[in-house]
């Protein structure tokens, strides 16, 4: 021991060890201030999204209006849709799986915490990478489009009048950026690439995301939690990290293909010289289709937590809810095809494709009925987190309902480009996978502060973006059957569309209302929300064995699990007729469990901060501004500066040990970095 | 709990926790090598779509394919492999020379194939007039080609890195003799895709219709 303690510490910075300031967040590698980290960036994207979202709606309440330019409602409605799903949603379930996996399967720490926190970094330098288009991007009209036959046309950016122009030097590709619009001809100008290489980099994150996950699902379970007794959240999180491993390689080579041909030559999908533009959408949907399942599963997964708890009964068909997750995400590769039933595809494609598509309704319907039986009979009660439960299986439903009818190869024909598909996907994604976010927002707010949310705000929220979400994307399904086409910047009096546009507007605002409401629950509850205790909902999984706040070592026993919804049975028993009953020393249970927890009986190693990860992760952004201006002689720098930051971060990182060498236990002062936790040790503001 | 540890079969392999016995570092390099194959699926897929498509102008890659050299130049990957297999024999059996010995060879032959690579490049190139931007073929052939060259340059780097480290040391510890493990795996994957790509690429290749 002595010889591995005195080894020299050949590191080029000394090992950081600050515990609070902005040090400590850049050098963490806790997964909690992680998932912080990603929840606080995740919602100021989700605000800037919004404000995209109410600036577009704001053109479309009257008919005709002349509020942004084609340039700039292009690049709002890009950047709307990109900054959604990229920087919020898939982060925000980031964030929850960071904070909460170790918890629900009873580690201390995801199996790579550097890993852990190099994805965080990563995805924030990317987003900021791509947000950064708007001050540098560029974009300009196509030129030479005229001598090709006359497909001129595409709006000059900034074409007619308007206001916001300044915006039109922004991404305006889609989301789904299809080639060749996207591509160097008809996208001239830099904003595109911000777009391309930005989405590289945030996939990246997710990518290293996903492994560390596995590893830590598969190798880091408390003893007895075998996998048919995770958490379904732990479940969920586990399938999305297989469907991200196995999608997000194919968008890469997609967005590798595309940065190719805008910057080097390549002719991937140059349809003038026979590249073949759909070749894009195969690929770019063969990972798009698995990635709305990436988005809507940790959803699932939280309302699987959520219902039960509040339901006081176990989840109906724990196993049949978790094969259902798991085949939902297998038959997820196999239907990418219903994105491009307009687009000329073979009919025996369009016929299996459409199958495939209905089958997906079968696991997912065993869901919402799996989470009806939990209800059935349940002792209810409706707090905030259950009520967004309750608004995920039905928002979520109706979503699926529409999604069947796309399913539908002359229906789809129908509803191809028109509101009625925004609708659909907006109550998936919104309907769906927000309303679970917020749920497990409120539900696991006591395990990030020790309180719990205000439980009257709470459902003046829920309840004004209940009422504020179905304004919005309701009518959107009439707008959509009646001929209203997408990402179309205006449209004529004469079309009668003005009034539903007018409530669809107005319900946007609600729904930036109860966002308002949201932020402010949040903060003051933080501060002066009710003190939790440790099991404030009654609930039944292990993460709710930790103390509140969760101290920095989770658990100080690891719980030893003898069953599903391991917790709950330590509190409970069944009567003779197989009703639940609590013990009567049920608090006394909790109390000592408590207790255990907080004070631990000898130091907990855990391990240290770094500066790696950071560095490595800012060494991206600068290549890839390099491979922009890369014609530049200074764009050549910035990629030798950018790789030379990331390899010395990798070279730092290989030979810094994960946990410094540490004295056998004497009892003594906590090391460096704080990372000792001592049986002395008050853990922070526990009440 | 020494029961369900039984039940499991699993008491030895890290008696903390439920776990597949599988070291974390090993089985986070399998997961992203399970990753990588969907990459050079893509890549491949995409070349298949355009290597024979009629209508492109100028050459073709796969008119202009050296068959022998590119065979010569893949029996190296391939050699390389074995000594890839040889090092890590050594390391398990602690013979440190033998490893550092094996390493290098390894390390060694990779690069002779990026070497045969660069001339492959070149000769396309300069005597074919073939670039990345003649037509789709080629622009698939050169991404997914370069895309598996920079795998290999990356794991020569690997190597290299340990075989430096072990002349320094004088041997690789038990933990780094894991990294010899996974820079293993890496290799042995690079080498796999490119078994592919040689068949599917080259020897496989169909002229334009």
């Amino acid at each position: 021991m002595t010889a591995t303690a005195e080894r020299p510490t050949t590191t080029i910075f000394r090992r950081p060890s600050s515990t609070s300031g902005l040090w400590s967040w850049i050098t963490t590698v806790d997964h909690k201030k992680i998932g912080i980290m990603y929840g606080y960036a995740a919602f100021s994207f989700f605000i800037i999204g919004g404000i995209e979202a109410l600036l577009l709606r704001i053109q479309l309440s009257q008919a005709n209006a002349e509020f942004l330019t084609a340039g700039a409602y292009n690049a709002l409605f890009t950047m709307h849709g990109t900054t959604m799903i990229f920087l919020f949603v898939m982060p925000t379930g980031a964030a929850l799986m960071n904070y909460m996996l170790p918890l629900l399967i009873g580690a201390r720490d995801v199996a790579f915490p550097r890993l852990n926190a190099l994805s965080w970094w990563i995805f924030f330098f990317g987003g900021l990478f791509l947000y950064s288009t708007f001050i540098f991007g560029t974009s300009a009209a196509p030129v030479g489009v005229d001598g090709l036959g006359g497909i001129d046309g595409n709006l000059a950016p900034g074409g007619g009048p308007g206001s916001f122009n300044f915006l039109a030097d922004s991404p305006d590709g889609g989301w789904f950026g299809y080639q060749p619009n996207a591509g160097p001809l008809y996208s001239p100008g830099t904003a595109m690439d911000y777009w391309a290489l930005g989405l590289q980099i945030i996939g990246l994150a997710s990518l290293v995301s996903a492994v560390n996950f596995l590893v830590t699902v598969l190798n880091l379970r408390a003893k007895g939690m075998r996998l048919l007794r995770m958490p379904v959240f732990a479940w969920m999180t586990t399938i999305t990290s297989f469907l991200l491993l196995f999608s997000l390689p194919i968008i890469a080579v997609a967005l590798f293909m595309v940065t190719f041909d805008r910057q080097f030559g390549s002719l991937f999908f140059a349809a003038q010289s026979g590249g073949d533009p759909i070749l894009w959408q195969h690929l770019f949907w063969l990972f798009g289709h698995p990635e709305v399942y990436i988005l809507i599963l940790p959803a699932m997964g939280i309302v699987s937590e959520i219902l039960p708890t509040f339901s006081r009964k176990p989840l109906f068909g724990y196993s049949a809810v978790v094969f259902a997750g798991a085949a939902i995400a297998f038959l997820g590769f196999g239907v990418w095809a219903h994105h491009m039933f307009a687009s000329g595809i073979t009919p025996v494609a369009q016929a299996a494709f459409g199958l495939a598509t209905m089958t997906i309704a079968i696991p997912t319907g065993i869901k919402i009925f799996n989470w009806l039986g939990t209800m059935w009979m349940g002792r209810i009660r409706l707090t905030t987190p259950m009520l967004f439960a309750i608004g995920f299986v039905a928002m979520f439903t109706i979503g699926g309902l529409s999604g069947v009818t796309h399913a539908v190869v002359p229906s789809d024909w129908q509803q191809t480009d028109t509101y009625y598909i925004v609708a659909h996907f907006h109550y998936v994604i919104f309907g769906g996978a927000v309303f679970g976010l917020f749920g497990g927002l409120y539900y696991w707010f006591p395990k990030l502060s020790g309180r719990v949310m205000n439980e009257r705000l709470g459902k003046t929220h829920f309840w004004l973006m209940m009422l504020g979400f179905n304004l919005t994307f309701g009518p959107m399904h009439w707008l959509g059957l009646q001929g209203m086409v997408r990402r179309t910047w205006k449209y004529a009096p004469e079309t009668g569309l003005e009034p539903w546009n007018v409530a669809v507007t107005v319900g946007g605002f609600i729904i930036a209302l109860s966002i308002l409401v949201f932020m402010f629950n949040w903060f003051t509850s933080r501060r002066r929300g009710k003190e939790s205790g440790l099991d404030p909902w009654d609930a039944r999984t292990i993460e709710w064995m930790a103390p509140n706040p969760t101290p920095e070592y989770n658990f100080a026993v690891p719980p030893v699990v003898t069953s599903l919804d391991h917790f709950w049975h330590l509190k409970y028993e069944e009567d003779e007729e197989g009703r639940a009953v609590r013990k009567e020393d049920a608090d006394e249970v909790v109390a000592a469990i408590e207790h255990e927890q907080l004070y631990p009986e000898s130091p907990i190693h855990l391990p240290n901060p770094s500066y790696f990860p950071f560095f490595f992760a800012l060494g991206l952004p600068l290549m890839f501004y390099g491979v922009i201006y890369h014609e530049a002689l200074w764009g050549k720098a910035l990629i030798g500066v950018g790789l030379i930051i990331s390899l010395a971060a990798v070279i730092g990182w290989a030979i810094e040990p994960l946990e410094e060498p540490h004295e056998e236990h004497d009892g003594g002062e906590a090391r460096e970095g704080g990372v000792v936790a001592h049986p002395e040790t008050e853990p922070v503001d526990h009440g | 709990m020494a029961e369900l540890a039984h039940e499991t079969g699993l008491e030895h392999a890290h008696p903390e926790h439920e776990s597949t016995g599988v070291e974390n570092r090993k089985l986070g390099m399998w997961l992203f090598l399970s990753s990588e194959f969907l990459f050079f699926g893509a890549l491949i897929s995409n070349y298949l779509l355009y290597s024979n498509r009629a209508g492109f102008s100028g050459t073709y890659p796969s008119e202009i394919y050296d068959i022998p050299f590119t065979s010569v130049s893949s029996f190296v990957l391939l050699m390389s492999s074995l000594t890839m297999v040889l090092a890590h024999n050594a390391q398990s059996r602690e013979d440190h020379n033998g490893a550092r010995t094996w390493l290098f060879a390894t390390a060694a032959l990779g690069s002779v194939f990026l070497a045969g690579q660069v001339f492959e490049f070149t000769e396309f190139v300069v005597n074919f007039d073939m670039k990345l931007s003649t037509n789709p073929a080629a622009s698939a052939f050169y991404v997914l080609t370069g895309f598996h060259g920079t795998h290999v340059a990356i794991g020569v780097i690997m190597l290299l890195s340990l075989w430096g480290i072990s002349r320094r040391r004088g041997g690789l510890s038990d933990k780094q003799g894991l990294n010899l493990e996974l820079v293993g795996l890496y290799w042995h994957f690079v080498d796999i895709i490119w078994i592919v790509i040689f068949t599917v690429v080259y020897l496989l290749s169909v002229p334009p219709a």
